[in-house]
């Protein structure tokens, strides 16, 4: 029988007040923080399953669909939506939701496994820049973080539906590095200036790092 | 130190987070970003899109026993892989491949020396190693070649190439990059098909040298 921790719940309810020294376009404040943030940061703090069965129920089906829509078979499928999962379990402590969504973290690791498990190599990653322990999660970056996702989510669904399953075909990993070059009609660059703030604030911080 | 002013474009960091770059590119794309603070939020952008696509796709029903599955072995004991970091001037993704240990240099002639991290059919990525003032011999590429400097710096016809810049050549590129004075220039260079050489060794003698 898994024992599920309740104490998860304590920490849902957990509101962020926004930072005072903050300028320019003033948040809303008190903001809470996404579910999947707090389940994750359940999971890599408190090593709380009950979160974790959160962060399956919402990401295993997503996951499954996401690696199915590549030509996987269901069977496959699963064993790489399984090894994905614990990867995330193993490597929440590399989690910093000061830097990216859980969303995003996620997909990274479904790509790095799916590429490892098919080609049977191991992809080339850059170095992990690893946070102090103890480092206290400044909220206000956390939610500037999230809202330059919404932003950016906003964006994408605003582009035609042709550029849209362009989009997905090359995150889905459908398309080479030569295909993506020559789709001239893709906002790659207008995608990345979508949440320029969020990453001039990650460079801020990646220089305290060092 | 100076900045880094040559960085990676935007449909090849594209490439690099859905994982279809070639492996001998995505290791030189991987140590670009450990030395590139601009790359690595730029890739930060790639993988939150990545994330999005990943939210935004069609639920599939998983079987009923997965998610009992898998809680069941999150206390399995199990050895992380080992992290390899920074060694000297080597990021790393290349002392990964290194395994942690030096580069095995072997002569080119004119002092210029290279290491063969890796080939095979897809491309291959090594070290190479040039001399101050020597040239790299003039050649054109058949495919995309990346070169990643490491140490030094080296010039030729589209610029200055320092530490950490990042120079993509193509089958338009006829250049003859020459290691500055200083240093002698350590770069990481990868391509997807061989190098076509016009002077400094007989074409024949490529394969033998696998450049």
């Amino acid at each position: 029988m898994i024992s599920l921790s309740v104490e998860y719940t304590r920490t849902r309810s957990l509101q962020f007040e926004m930072s005072r020294s903050e300028s320019k376009p003033l948040p809303p404040k008190n903001t809470e923080l996404s579910d999947q943030t707090i389940w994750m940061l359940a999971v890599r703090d408190e090593r709380d399953k009950a979160a974790f069965a959160e962060l399956f129920d919402f990401f295993a089906p997503r996951l499954k669909g996401f690696i199915m829509r590549s030509g996987t078979s269901s069977a496959q499928a699963e064993e790489i939506v399984q090894d994905v999962m614990l990867t995330v379990w193993r490597k929440a402590p590399m989690f910093d939701p000061h830097r990216a969504q859980v969303s995003a973290w996620i997909y990274q690791i479904a790509r790095n496994r799916h590429i490892d498990i098919r080609r049977k190599e191991n992809r080339p990653v850059p170095e992990e820049l690893i946070e102090d322990p103890g480092t206290e999660p400044d909220a206000s970056q956390i939610m500037a973080m999230q809202q330059e996702a919404g932003q950016l989510k906003q964006a994408l669904a605003q582009l035609n539906t042709k550029q849209r399953e362009m989009i997905e075909k090359a995150y889905l990993g459908d398309l080479t590095h030569q295909q993506i070059s020559e789709q001239t009609g893709l906002p790659l660059g207008t995608i990345k200036s979508r949440i320029r703030l969020g990453l001039e604030r990650l460079r801020r911080e990646l220089k305290g790092l060092r | 130190m100076s900045a880094i002013t040559h960085h990676i474009p935007d449909a090849m960091l594209a490439a690099y987070a859905a994982g279809t770059l070639p492996h001998a590119f995505s290791v030189v794309v991987a140590s670009h970003i450990s030395l590139c603070d601009q790359c690595r939020t730029a890739l930060g952008a790639h993988q939150a899109v990545g994330g999005l696509v990943l939210e935004g796709a069609d639920s599939v029903g998983v079987s009923g026993n997965l998610k009992t599955d898998i809680l069941a072995q999150l206390d399995d004991p199990y050895t992380p892989e080992p992290m390899y970091d920074r060694l000297g001037i080597y990021p790393g993704p290349v002392t990964k491949v290194l395994k942690g240990g030096e580069p095995r240099w072997k002569t080119l002639g004119m002092g210029v020396r290279q290491d063969i991290l890796s080939a095979s059919r897809e491309g291959s990525v090594r070290l190479l190693y040039i001399p101050p003032g020597q040239a790299v011999p003039d050649h054109s590429h058949n495919g995309l070649e990346l070169t990643l400097v490491l140490q030094g710096s080296f010039s030729d016809e589209t610029g200055r190439f320092g530490v950490g810049d990042l120079e993509i050549g193509d089958e338009s590129l006829h250049h003859t990059p020459t290691a500055d004075a200083g240093d002698p220039c350590i770069c990481l260079a990868a391509t997807d098909a061989p190098l076509r050489f016009n002077a400094f060794m007989p074409r024949l003698l490529q394969p033998l040298f696998k450049i």
